[in-house]
Parts: structure tokens; sequence; C-alpha cells
């Protein structure tokens, strides 16, 4: 690598190592759970294990009586105190919400719902304490299979009178967007293609690996709340809507956060109960979950139904597309619960160019977890019907699943493209992204591979899947979000400090918790500031440091918070500019900036933009009217999603006889836009791989007939290990988002939606020739065994 | 209460505990030693990975007592005293092993374990051998890399592959 003063690497685009990481590898962490505070007490929560009773009574004398038990509090004690889990999307204006107190003191509503706190010395005394806390507990029926909840066949809310919180829909003729889906589904009955399906998409856990964990300080003028959460801000505005608490009393710290998927996007009971106990008794308390709670309790995601109808001509052009949905809430409508169906609703079209298209989602309300985000968050749900139809129609056409998608897909010339659902797709190439996925993988030589395992009767057989996904993400657009009837803008914050000593600190409202931020914004800034990588800071998780933001999710963190520091940089330049004119004596007109330097057009007179950043804090020799100091904020809303797309390609080998499905290879050409650090990309893809993958094969939460988490520990919820997985082959094409200056795309969800197809594609595509066309997630040997054998799928 | 005696990250150390004190809580709730974490409650995935006598034990699966008399290395420990990081820290860091980093400390003390044992595995051996440690971001693809490279570094051999995105890696 050579570089040169004049000519300045390029920190964009660069292999960056993570400037978090010394910390992480050498275990000076900040995790929530580290916190110890003078005369801090320790929580244990009581919860349910019934999905649904009322509470009769509940003794806690005896645990009260415990050495160095301090207080026991159920629902009734703490009453309205303790505030409420407030949902933000309300997705229809009727929308059926039941109200969502942290602890209740008459009815639970799920198996793990927390119906007493023990608070004591340390953790071990509250949760001994806990187990003598006896409850009585009244059961009712409870609402568990979702199509039979969504029937109000037992309803999981008595009180409601029904278990459908909304139906939400979307019809391209209704919106002018398109056609009618129905006129086109009858027109393909006669002579065409009609495919229908019904997809499950099981439950799911985000099992994030640091369990969620809150420490709650009230003593002195303000209350202090530390939680392993992925949305600081969102969570202080929460906390003081729903209690009364005035938001500048309230600072709440995201220290280092380990992991989140969308399972730490949410307001949960533990954080408020704990808010509540803590003010209550004037102490510090902490409260760490077990991974046994956080399975049980922490919101589950996916669980949907989706019947789908595909109508296409005899070449396989598709005509219109319907989807019905029903869409398992749990018992409570989680702070953007209602809203994951609703994000898919604008996917299921894909990179595809159907003329018509409908859209259904019945939200129903269960005696389960309650749902809520989790990696992808609705748009993994539409990639997958939508690709698992493709290869269908393929195979009723009898052309490649590649051949299929070409057809149909947005040619590149035809950028930008306002598709059926009424999204502006920016940017994109398809074609160049699966060419070179198709090189990657090596196609044609699988292709062949399999055809021979076939002719030869293979006992071990090879599938390929395709998966050519698009997303949108960067959430989002504030009148988008308006209009979708969401609490909540979608815009990001972003401040830059310049410090005295030529260092410069930067405050982003984007909350990071494994994304690499502090690596990928500060290559954003030395290059927009022309200042030394080295010498950029990165701060944020802290809402009295960053006063204003709106969290990490959607895959928003770069391409919204990111476009907001590049504004803010952009003032600071402004604002340095009379200043420099003003110390060089020459004429802000006359003056350039390049490389952190402001020079004089035609000379070599010039200064750096960190030796104005001096000047101005002396403030000795400032233009009349300048104020003394260059520190700038931003706040950017963007003005469309941006959408990233990709070709993953999987080949999996298929035992016949006992059905184990082994993965072979995985190649993915991904089009994000403009890189801003090629490293992290790839760690963000590799992790959704294996995270679409677990789905595809291992993962599902499962309930049994009396609602009990059955799935409840990590020996029972498969998540994947590295002898599981295999290496993937990645590359990536360009095409700049030209919505942002960055020209950037989201990238944190990619992998999880795209493969999770990709993978059950492969497993029916080895095995179709068996009279297989579809096998329900997740593809256990048991699944894949029985669907050859002609059993129950 | 039990009096034991032991070695931590190279302090000797000696207190009164509870005989159900697990040896993970000990660590981190009386030494501090907060950069050994938990993850799990079924002895499932690794965090807590650290060496009872040079040999990975997770630590949320032995008892403090156990350790009486014992020599304990964390992650705090595993530097040099100088500051110098592990080969296995610093190819962590080379190949971007890690992202949320909770199960990294667990991870690395196993995987030192993993290259004591076996200073050349091959991509199956080092899957195998990591199979007890749980990460849930990076799809342990970098990770495979980086204990590869470590493994390089520690055999005096020129460095290993690195992985970048573009670069195809397989």
């Amino acid at each position: 690598m050579t570089a040169t003063q004049d000519a300045p690497v390029a920190e964009i685009g660069r292999d960056r190592r993570r400037k978090e990481d010394q910390r992480l590898i050498t275990g000076r962490t900040r995790w929530t759970d580290n916190i110890t505070l003078p005369g801090m007490l320790h929580l244990a929560m009581v919860r349910s294990p019934f999905p649904h009773a009322r509470i009769s009574g509940i003794d806690t004398t005896a645990a009260k009586a415990s050495t160095n038990v301090v207080a026991v509090l159920t629902g009734a004690d703490l009453g309205e105190g303790q505030g409420a889990c407030i949902n933000a999307w309300p997705v229809v204006e009727d929308q059926v919400t039941p109200a969502h107190v942290p602890m209740p003191s008459d009815r639970v509503t799920f198996a793990g719902e927390i119906v007493a706190v023990v608070v004591a010395r340390t953790a071990a005394e509250a949760r001994d304490a806990a187990e003598l806390v006896e409850v009585d507990y009244e059961e009712l029926p409870a609402a568990l299979d979702l199509k039979d909840a969504a029937e109000n066949k037992v309803l999981a809310h008595p009180d409601l009178g029904t278990n459908v919180s909304a139906v939400w829909r979307f019809d391209s003729a209704e919106a002018g967007t398109g056609g009618d889906v129905e006129e086109a589904i009858a027109k393909a009955r006669d002579g065409g293609i009609v495919i229908e399906r019904e997809y499950r998409q099981q439950r799911l856990i985000p099992a994030f690996m640091e369990p969620r964990s809150v420490v709650v300080d009230p003593t002195g003028e303000q209350i202090t709340v530390w939680s392993a959460t992925q949305i600081p801000h969102i969570l202080r505005f929460a906390i003081a809507a729903s209690t009364g608490v005035s938001e500048s009393k309230i600072r709440v710290i995201a220290p280092d956060v380990g992991g989140g998927f969308g399972g730490k996007l949410q307001q949960t009971p533990e954080e408020m109960i704990a808010f509540a106990v803590a003010r209550r008794l004037g102490k510090p308390v902490k409260y760490t979950e077990t991974r046994s709670e956080s399975l049980l309790s922490a919101h589950h995601g996916r669980d949907q139904w989706q019947r789908l109808t595909l109508a296409a001509d005899k070449d396989g052009n598709v005509t219109g597309l319907k989807v019905d949905l029903l869409a398992d809430l749990g018992s409570y409508v989680a702070i953007v619960g209602g809203g994951v169906p609703v994000l898919g609703a604008f996917m299921f079209n894909a990179i595809y160019k159907f003329p018509a298209y409908q859209f259904q989602t019945t939200n129903v309300l269960t005696n389960k977890t309650w749902t809520d985000a989790y990696r992808g968050a609705g748009r993994p749900e539409a990639t997958y019907a939508v690709e698992r139809l493709m290869d269908e129609l393929a195979a009723e056409v009898g052309v490649d699943p590649l051949e299929i998608r070409e057809r149909n897909w947005i040619k590149h010339e035809e950028f930008p493209f306002t598709t059926v659902a009424g999204l502006e797709y920016d940017s994109g190439n398809y074609e160049a992204a699966t060419a070179r996925a198709k090189e990657m993988f090596g196609y044609d030589a699988l292709r062949a591979e399999q055809a021979e395992r076939r002719e030869r009767g293979d006992r071990v057989q090879l599938g390929l899947g395709v998966s050519t996904f698009t997303e949108m993400c960067g959430l989002a657009p504030s009148r988008v979000l308006g209009s979708l009837n969401y609490g909540a803008g979608g815009w990001e914050h972003a401040e830059v400090r310049m410090l005295p000593t030529g260092k410069v600190e930067v405050v982003t409202g984007a909350s990071a918790h494994g994304q690499g931020h502090e690596t990928a914004f500060s290559q954003i800034v030395a290059d927009r500031l022309g200042v030394p990588f080295e010498d950029v800071e990165i701060l944020h998780g802290d809402t009295q440091i960053s006063h204003k933001g709106l969290d990490t999710y959607g895959s928003r963190s770069l391409v919204v918070g990111g476009e907001a520091l590049v504004k803010a940089v952009d003032k600071v330049i402004e604002k340095a500019k009379p200043v420099a004119a003003h110390l060089l004596e020459a004429s802000v007109d006359d003056l350039e900036f390049g490389g952190g330097r402001f020079t004089v057009k035609g000379t070599d007179q010039g200064m750096a933009v960190t030796e104005i950043a001096t000047a101005v804090f002396a403030a000795h020799n400032l233009p009349d009217g300048v104020e003394a100091s260059l520190d700038s904020e931003a706040t950017y809303d963007p003005v469309n999603f941006n959408y990233p797309h990709g070709t993953h390609l999987c080949a999996v080998e298929v035992d016949t006889e006992t059905g184990q499905v082994k993965m072979r290879k995985y190649a993915a050409c991904d089009d994000i836009g403009q890189i801003i650090n090629p490293l992290i990309v790839a760690g963000q893809v590799h992790g959704g791989l294996v995270q679409g993958i677990a789905q595809a094969l291992w993962e599902e939460a499962v309930y049994d007939e009396n609602g009990t988490l059955v799935s409840g520990s990590f020996v029972d919820y498969l998540l994947p290990t590295a002898a599981d997985t295999i290496s993937f082959d990645l590359d990536h094409t360009t095409s700049p988002c030209t919505t942002n200056s960055l020209g950037a795309k989201g990238v944190g969800e990619a992998g999880t939606i795209a493969s999770t197809p990709a993978v059950v594609n492969a497993v029916v595509d080895a095995i179709r020739h068996l009279g297989v066309n579809d096998i329900q997630m997740p593809c256990t040997p048991e699944r894949v065994w029985r669907a050859i054998n002609g059993g129950a799928k | 209460m039990t009096r034991i005696n032991l070695t931590v990250d190279g302090q000797r150390v000696a207190d009164d505990i509870e005989p159900r004190m697990l040896l993970v809580q000990y660590l981190r709730e009386r030494l501090g030693k907060t950069g050994t974490v938990v993850g799990c409650d079924t002895s499932s995935c690794g965090a807590c990975t650290v060496h009872l006598d040079g040999a990975s034990v997770k630590s949320c699966n032995v008892l403090a007592v156990q350790a009486d008399g014992a020599t304990v290395t964390t992650i705090e420990g595993l530097a040099a005293e100088d500051g110098t990081l592990h080969p296995v820290q610093e190819a962590f860091h080379e190949c971007h092993g890690l992202q949320c980093g909770f199960c990294t400390p667990g991870m690395i003390m196993q995987a030192v374990d993993l290259l004591k044992q076996n200073p050349d595995p091959s991509e199956e051996a080092v899957r195998l051998g990591l199979e007890g440690n749980l990460c849930r971001c990076t799809g342990y693809h970098n990770i495979v890399r980086a204990v590869q490279r470590a493994a390089g570094e520690m055999s005096g051999a020129s460095t290993g592959p690195t992985t970048g995105a573009g670069e195809v890696v397989s």
C-alpha cells in the first residue's frame, strides 16, 4: 500500500480492522451485567407456568421472611407506577390492542409472564426466595394454535371479544399501482398456470448471545437506566411516556450490547419493573435474565401462515400474486409487532414485474410469547414465499429456476422502477449479480452432477437452490412511516465536535450492538473531513451524550445515520470556511477544500481544518459575527428506502434414506451499493446467512398442547454451531444507491433474507424427482424423510 | 462457607465462598473478572470458557470449590504483561472474527486450547473443536479463519488468510 501526503488513501472502501475489537478481545468490556453500584439490590422474577390463567392469590410471606430479601412486590403493589409497554405502530385505526401492564395483577396471558418480583441483596438470594412465592392460578382455556385463534375458537383476551387485532390490506388495483389480481388468476386458470401454496414461517427466537440485563439507579437528580437494548432513545421516550417521569429526568445508556437482531428492539416488562422497583425503594437495582427466561419471554420472531396464489401465463410470465397471511402476535401487540407483516407487504413482488398484486394480513392474538422484529422483520417471510413460488413456477413450466426469474425480473435498463407495491427502486443490476454468482458457484457443473446422480439413482441426491432477493432497508422516510400510521419518524441525528487538539468527536443517534459503527463512521468522517481515521472518536448509546436519535434496526445506521453524519461534517466545513478566509487573508470565493485543508486557489497557502478548530477555540482572531465553534449537527430524513439485492445459490446433499440435509456449497453475490468497509460487510453477510440457514434447517420455537415452550433452552432450541455450518463464497456488484450521497445500501439483514429460500429451494430441488414440492421449515431429517416417503410434510 | 485458594491470571487469591458458587460467579462477582461472561444456563454456549490448570472448561459448569488449589486463566490474563496480544486475540481482530464480542472471550479461550492440542488444524478440525461455543453474529466463517491464521502465526509460518468482502474465499 502506498500513500503520499498529496494523495491519502481513501478511507471509504478500505478493509479497516475494527476500533471496537481491542476491549472485546481482552475482556475489558462494559456489559450491563458487569455494572455494580453501592447498595445495589438484585431482582428475580416469578413467572407464570400457565399460558392463560386468572391470578387468584399470591402469598409472599415466606419469600419476604427470607434473609437478605428486601421486598417482594406484585402487580397490585406496583399499580400504575409501573407504566406500560407501548405499541408504537397501530397498523389500522381500529386495531385491537390489549393493555400491556408489565406485571399484571389479575390475569396472565402467556407462560413466562411476570407475576411478582423479589428484591434481595444478592441475585442468588433473590432467586432462592422467588421459589418461595406461592401463586394460586385458575387456569383458563388458552388460544395456542394460530389458525384456531384466527377463528376465535378460544379467546386470548376474553374481554376484547376477538383475537383479531388487525386486518391490513393492499390491492394494486385500488392503489392504482397495478391490475386486478382476481382477474389475473381467473385468466390464468384458463390456459395459464396457477400455483397455490400454503407456507409456514415457523416461530423463531432471536437468541442474541448476551442475555438481557437492566440496571436502574434512582439516586441523584436523574434516574439512570443501563440496558442491553438496541433502542436507548426510544426506550427513554417509552419510559417517560408511560410513567409520566420527564424525559429530562431519565438517562438511558446502552453500554456494550451483545447482539440484538431485532430481539432487543423492545420496551420490556423487565425494564419497566426494574424502573418501578428502583424508584419505589430508592436504591439501585439490577436484573439479568437467565437464558431460559430469555428464550421464554424476550420477544419471538416470524410465526406466520402464508396462503399464496401465483398466476402466470403458460411461459411463466407472472400475471398476478395474491397473498393472504395469518400472523401470530402472541399475547400482546409488541412495540412494532403488528407492523412486521405490513413491512413484508411491500416485498412479495421482490425483484419482479408483477402486473397485479393483492396482500392481506390478519394479525392474531394468542396466548404465547409476543412476537416482533427479528432480523429482516417481514421481508424474510415475503422473500421466502416469492422465491419458493418462483421455483415452483419454474418446475411447472419446465425451465431452470434462474431462467424463470430472468423472464420476470426488472431489467437493468428499466431502473428507476416503480413496483406494483408502490415503491420506487432506484438502482440494481440483477443480471450482473446473477452472472457473478453463477460463476462463483460453478452452476453448470453442479447441475451436471445433479443430473448424473439422479441418473444413477444415488442414495445422496444433490439439490441446487436459488434466491434472487431484494429488500427495502434504511428505515425509513418519515412521511412513509406516517402514512402507515407508525408512531414516530425515521430520521437520524449526528453531531460533529471539533476539539481544540485537532481531534474530532462524533455523536450518532444510531446505537451499535456489534455492527462496527465506531469503525465505519470514523472512515466516513476521515474521508469527508480529511482527518486521520485514528483521530475520530464515535460516541453513541447514551441519551445524555447523544440527546437525539432513533437507534439501530432495519439496516438503517449507515444509510440514515451515516448520511446525517455526512451532512454534519459538511456544516463544519461551511462554518470553518469564513474563518479560514479571514486567517489566510483571502476571499471566501478563492478558497477550496480538500484533504482536510483550505487552500487559496492557485497558491500554496493553506490551513488545515484542525488548525482552524484550534484557532476557533482560542477565538482571539475571528471575523466579526462568527461564533466561536465549528461544532455542527444535522438530522437527516431519507427520501426513499434503499434496495440492496443479490443472487444467492446454495447446494445441499440430501440423504434419501435418512432425510439428512448437508450443506455443500453456498455462493452469494450481493449488491449493496457503495461499500464503506468490505470487512464489516462480509461479516454482516456471513452472520446473516447462518441465521437464515438456521431457519431453513434447524431452529423452531415449539409449544406443546399446554402452552409450554418446549424449546426453552439451548439444549432444545438449536442454534447452529461451527460444526453445522460451512464457509461461504462471497462477492459483490456495485449499483450505487442514488438517494444518498454515500451511494450506500443497508446490509444488516441481507444474508438472513436471502438464504432461507435458497436452502429450502435446494432441499426441494434435490428430491423433486421423488414427487416432493414442499417441506415445512425447519427441514429436519424427519420432515425430509416423510416427504420422500409420502407421509405428512 | 468454604475457604478456597487459587491463582487467577497470575494473582494469588483466597476467599470464603458458598459451596454452591460456580466458578464463573466467583470470577465475576468476587474478583471482578467481568471479561468472562455468562450466556446460558445449560453449559451449551461456552461464553464462560476459561482455562483451569491449562485446559479449557466452561466455568458455569465448575464449582468454585473445585478450583481450589488450581491455576485459572481468563481472557483478561491471556495477553502478555506488557499488553502484547496473544496470537489468537490478534487473529480474531485481524480476521474480523467478532462482532458484538459477547461470545469472544470464550471463543478465544477455546481456540487457544484447541491449538494447543492440534497446532495445525484443518478447517473441519477447527469447526469440530469450537462446536461447544455458540456465536450468533459471525456465522463462524471468520472465526474459523482467525483460528487458522493464529495457527500459522504460532507455528512461525507466514500470515494465513484474511477475509475481506469482494475477495472470494472458498
